[in-house]
């Protein structure tokens, strides 16, 4: 394992303090906490709280500002924070509206998220949830845990964000998010595993010429391994995937997100990025939202995922487009 | 019979057996799972311990409740939840029948297919828990039927959790989490609290 990085506990810990630093202006630390706040709740609004386990830089806390996150909770690495953490980060984030907790769909997350939301209850603040499951390499079933969440988290900050600054209600933002969700889904392809600090070893072994598609943000096992193959024919395999699941027609109109895994360089994630482009534009799918870049990693996995959201409202591609304050956006 | 000094004896006994075992409880996890069950119930037991030692306790409910805490705060993942959830319902039994060393690990049990929505077979400490529960009703708890019950979560496919998406590849391999539950059951007979 070669990591610029202190002594592998500390990770979490030094990193929080290090993107404060970056952003002094529009987050902070709850003290004793591992909770980033932002520094200019909007009062009277609902505040939105995320977080998870780390290793996933920007997400979660990356995203903490005007416009999208009052808060992000950081667990360990890959290790999904406590309820009382989650449960802080509730109380200081509340500006007397209610809290929305976005989840991403881990059996850790959701466990310990509903816990702090009942502690939160216990103290009458008003909290309710939502779950982001876009990751379409895993069945939804009554025998799995069901889809996981991934790149398509971040969209949901957005738009959900976006709305609660316009003066939504804690019961709107739900019932907004219940359209937007399912009308998100993601699927990723990785060339190498990240390495968990603490752990010192790779997630998972490839081969030097393999890549396997359908690979989980902490190195879930995906749907199938294959020699690697030129950006073209990856970006149709991807595609396809969310052609058949989104059954899309000529005109229909989309946002899209290139996402890079940790390792991928920019330059990888624009030409597969004009490669997708090239294949929806010869399909008439309308794209009028584009983003490109590294904002739901998986430590230092090589790869990228490809997220699409059908913007089935106008006011969904307002709220992706409105003003964000934030480190990462 | 569960009293303060028992109850706060087995749950150093279940830290004693975590902190040995973490390396083993983490290769069972690495099979099936993200690797870090054995780190993470170590950093909690050991957190367990830390609360237990610094106060004086006058009710088993007492003793439970801040041992739920201390886990709930510091194991993390999906494991801080479920034994977090299980021992405050300990506790919440504790408070209302202590003589009931059965009903107490029910309410836990309950507390945990509650907290985790696992069913038996599911390849989960659920596997561990209700057996344990059925053998404590009937006076029949030994170290075989613990071993026994880990033992059978190896054939099972995994339903809940991580180690779900790994579907027929889960099988042929002993489910962590009801390994350290095991140890906690184990502990309760080495303790001689029963």
């Amino acid at each position: 394992m070669k990591k610029i990085i202190n002594k592998p506990e500390d990770v979490v810990d030094q990193m929080i303090d290090g993107l404060i630093f970056g952003s002094e202006d529009l987050i902070e630390r709850i003290p004793g906490t591992n909770v980033i706040l932002n520094k200019q709740l909007s009062k009277g609004k609902v505040a939105l709280v995320s977080g998870g386990g780390s290793g996933h830089e920007p997400t979660h806390a990356g995203f903490v500002g005007p416009g999208m996150l009052a808060a992000a909770v950081c667990g360990q690495v890959f290790t999904s924070p406590a309820p009382d953490q989650i449960l802080e980060a509730i109380k200081q984030a509340d500006q007397g509206a209610g809290v929305l907790l976005v989840i991403k769909n881990y059996s850790g997350d959701i466990m310990n998220f509903e816990m702090a939301e009942e502690l939160a209850a216990m103290d009458e603040i008003e909290v309710d949830h939502i779950v982001v499951d876009d990751d379409i390499a895993v069945e939804d079933s009554t025998y799995t845990a069901g889809r996981r969440g991934v790149a398509g988290t971040i969209l949901v900050h957005k738009i959900i964000g976006a709305a609660a600054e316009s003066g939504l209600s804690l019961k709107e933002l739900k019932a907004l998010a219940d359209q937007v969700i399912p009308s998100i889904k993601t699927i990723g392809v990785a060339l190498s595993a990240g390495t968990v600090p603490e752990s010192g070893k790779p997630g998972f072994e490839l081969e030097d010429n393999e890549m396997e598609y359908g690979v989980g943000i902490h190195g879930e096992p995906g749907y199938r391994r294959e020699p690697i193959k030129p950006s073209r024919e990856i970006a149709e395999e991807l595609t396809d995937q969310l052609r058949k699941a989104f059954q899309w027609k000529a005109g229909d109109c989309y946002g899209i997100l290139v996402n890079g895994l940790g390792a991928t360089p920019l330059m990888e994630q624009y030409i597969f990025a004009n490669d997708v482009a090239q294949l929806l534009k010869s399909e008439q799918i309308e794209l009028p939202f584009r983003k490109i870049g590294s904002y739901m990693t998986s430590l230092d996995m090589a790869g990228l995922s490809l997220t699409l959201i059908q913007l089935k409202d106008d006011h969904w591609l307002d709220w992706l487009n409105a003003p964000a304050r934030t480190t990462a956006w | 019979m569960l009293t303060v000094e028992s109850t706060i004896k087995w749950l150093n006994l279940f830290s004693e057996k975590v902190e040995k075992n973490k390396d083993y409880l983490s290769e069972l996890d690495q099979a099936i799972g993200d690797g870090d069950h054995g780190a993470n119930m170590a950093r909690g037991v050991a957190a367990m311990n830390e609360a237990l030692s610094n106060k004086s306790f006058d009710s088993i409910q007492d003793v439970l409740k801040t041992a739920a805490m201390a886990l709930l705060s510091k194991i993390g993942g999906a494991s801080g939840p479920l034994y977090g959830s299980a021992l405050i319902a300990m506790a919440k039994q504790a408070g209302e029948d202590r003589s009931d060393l059965a009903s107490i690990i029910q309410a836990g049990s309950d507390g945990i297919q509650k907290r985790g929505k696992a069913e038996p077979g599911d390849k989960t400490m659920v596997d561990v828990w209700v057996p344990v529960v059925n053998a404590l009703k009937n006076n029949k708890l030994s170290a075989d039927i613990i071993k026994k019950a880990v033992q059978d979560t190896e054939p099972l496919k995994a339903k809940k959790g991580r180690a779900s998406y790994l579907g027929d590849r889960s099988i042929g391999h002993i489910d962590p989490g009801s390994m350290s539950s095991g140890y906690l059951f184990e502990t309760l007979i080495e303790g001689d609290t029963l």
